[in-house]
């Protein structure tokens, strides 16, 4: 005769491997649907083909901008860390006085470090390198002006840059500060620019990647209404119905993902040649940088919720429109 | 409770003012089989659309297996239907599929273990004489076996109620035969089932309760 403990024990086992078969049994459910989603897309390839295609330029638009973006900014910065700014000193300034500035100067926060070159250094160095040697010893006195070249840090913002620079200018011994740097400026501006036109593209693309996505989910529902009708008629819930599509979605962003990196790719090898000359003008201080595997890992990721999104918005609509007559 | 289906008064107007059904008032007793019959227009459809929850009635109540069809809410109309067998006039079959895939529909839609499946499967096909037919596409069957196939879908949840819309309608006397003969074995193993059909000379040859409608009315007969 069986305890009581035992019966419950019974009991909780048929419970459990109730719950495990019906959990097998979900999970079995939703790896069949994945599959025949998969199959569904496959049997039109065509047709699915040219959506995943255009999803796939559609995202690999922006991602080329950002690839872009991100390699210039790189540069930029390589740039901007050659940065000097030239502190002309007042004529009538001695020597010492001067490399007591640029010692001075040194502890300034945004500098990283200064050199004095004195008149007499700078007369040496330009008769050497200008060779008009004898044409300078017949104007008697030294025409150049003693010279600070202060190297800013290497991450201060090119306003920062700027301010320092009039800061310096200001100063009661020196002449003049000057920094070549409005080209640079605008360069930034326009990196910025395109920064935030890749956001703005992307942006856009991403809705025309969810509007694709649903479009093309509608005409799937349009081409099976009578199996839709027949599957509500045998007692298929709601959920059931839209599983397969919301699976399709997926693969549809998977898939054009993939054709986003593929297109990255062959770019970068269609580029390739006028890149390796560029990148060789710069003696190996600069190369080219991909996605990565995070920014590839993003595009997957964005690919996949642009296409659920899209079919999310579309199902339900679609599905609560079909009912058996 | 011996009635598996109750009408009680039930009135169905459609949007736009047709009557359809005018104070109907029937039954059919657990493990019975009967026919509907009646002219085209008389309210047959409608009366199988009722049962199935494909319409809901203006007035009166409708009672299957127990269950007032009025407390079903939208949500529960799935589960509801995954009780009763529907069997239609141009088959409703799944073109896409094998006529395995066909029949197994209604238990994947339950979410019913794969093993279960294919026993379950087999078993109703075996029921209507197709077995040997389970890779085929339903496309290369003749309309006697496609009706089959749907009789084979319908039953293979095991409902306590079947439910045939004209089920004869497309195929000749030889064949639609076969389909009544078909059904008197599925009731002689206790299923309750209801047939609209028009087919007077298919119904007489039977003996089976009928169930007339006319104009939306139910006649006595």
């Amino acid at each position: 005769m069986p305890t009581a403990s035992g019966q419950r024990d019974m009991r909780t086992r048929l419970a459990d491997s109730a719950a495990a078969d019906s959990a097998k049994g979900w999970a079995a459910a939703h790896a069949r649907c994945l599959l025949e989603s998969l199959g569904r897309l496959s049997r039109r390839w065509i047709a699915s083909a040219l959506t995943i295609l255009v999803i796939g330029i559609a995202l690999a638009l922006p991602s080329g901008l950002f690839v872009v973006v991100k390699n210039m900014d790189r540069l930029a910065g390589q740039w901007h860390q050659s940065v000097q700014i030239s502190v002309y000193l007042d004529n009538d300034l001695a020597p010492e006085a001067g490399q007591q500035l640029a010692d001075d100067l040194r502890d300034d926060k945004r500098v990283d470090k200064t050199q004095f070159v004195s008149a007499e250094q700078g007369l040496d160095e330009f008769k050497k390198a200008s060779g008009f040697g004898a044409a300078l010893d017949a104007l008697g006195n030294n025409p150049l002006p003693g010279v600070i070249q202060v190297t800013p840090r290497a991450n201060l913002a090119p306003a920062a840059v700027g301010e320092l620079v009039a800061a310096l200018g200001q100063r009661d011994t020196v002449a003049k500060a000057s920094l070549d740097q409005a080209w640079l400026r605008r360069l930034t501006a326009i990196l910025d620019l395109l920064s935030r036109a890749s956001w703005v593209i992307g942006l856009l693309l991403s809705a025309a990647v969810v509007f694709i996505v649903g479009n093309t989910i509608r005409l799937d529902i349009e081409n099976r209404r009578q199996e839709i009708e027949v599957m509500k008629l045998l007692g298929a819930s709601d959920a059931f119905i839209r599983r397969p599509f919301l699976y399709s979605g997926l693969w549809y962003g998977l898939l054009g993902a993939f054709v986003a990196l593929l297109v990255l790719g062959v770019c970068r090898l269609a580029l390739g040649g006028s890149l390796a000359t560029l990148v060789s003008s710069y003696d190996g201080a600069l190369a080219i940088q991909g996605l990565g595997a995070s920014g590839v890992l993003w595009l997957i990721l964005a690919g996949l919720g642009l296409g659920w999104v899209g079919c999310v918005i579309t199902v339900n609509r679609e599905l609560a429109a079909i009912e058996p007559r | 409770m011996t009635e598996i289906v109750a009408f009680d008064n039930v009135v169905k107007r459609y949007p736009g003012g047709k009557l359809a059904l005018d104070r109907v008032s029937l039954s059919l007793a657990r493990g019975e089989m009967a026919f509907l019959t009646g002219h085209s227009g008389a309210g047959k459809s409608t009366l199988m659309k009722l049962i199935g929850l494909i319409e809901r009635p203006t007035r009166g109540r409708v009672v299957i297996n127990g269950t007032d069809l009025a407390r079903v809410s939208r949500r529960q109309v799935p589960r509801y239907r995954q009780r009763v067998g529907l069997i239609f006039q141009n088959y409703n079959l799944l073109f896409d599929r094998t006529v395995f895939d066909n029949v197994a529909l209604p238990l994947v839609i339950r979410g019913q273990a794969h093993r279960d499946i294919t026993r379950r499967v087999r078993a109703a096909l075996d029921t209507v004489g197709l077995l040997s037919h389970e890779k085929k596409f339903p496309i290369t069957l003749s309309g006697g076996e496609q009706q089959r196939v749907g009789i084979a879908r319908a039953v293979v949840n095991r409902p306590h109620l079947l439910l045939a819309d004209e089920p004869t309608g497309n195929l000749d006397p030889e064949l639609s035969a076969d389909i009544m003969r078909l059904f008197t074995r599925l009731n002689e193993t206790g299923t309750s089932i209801m047939i609209a059909t028009h087919d007077i000379d298919l119904v007489e040859a039977m003996r089976y309760r009928r169930i007339v409608l006319d104009h939306g009315h139910l006649e006595q007969a």
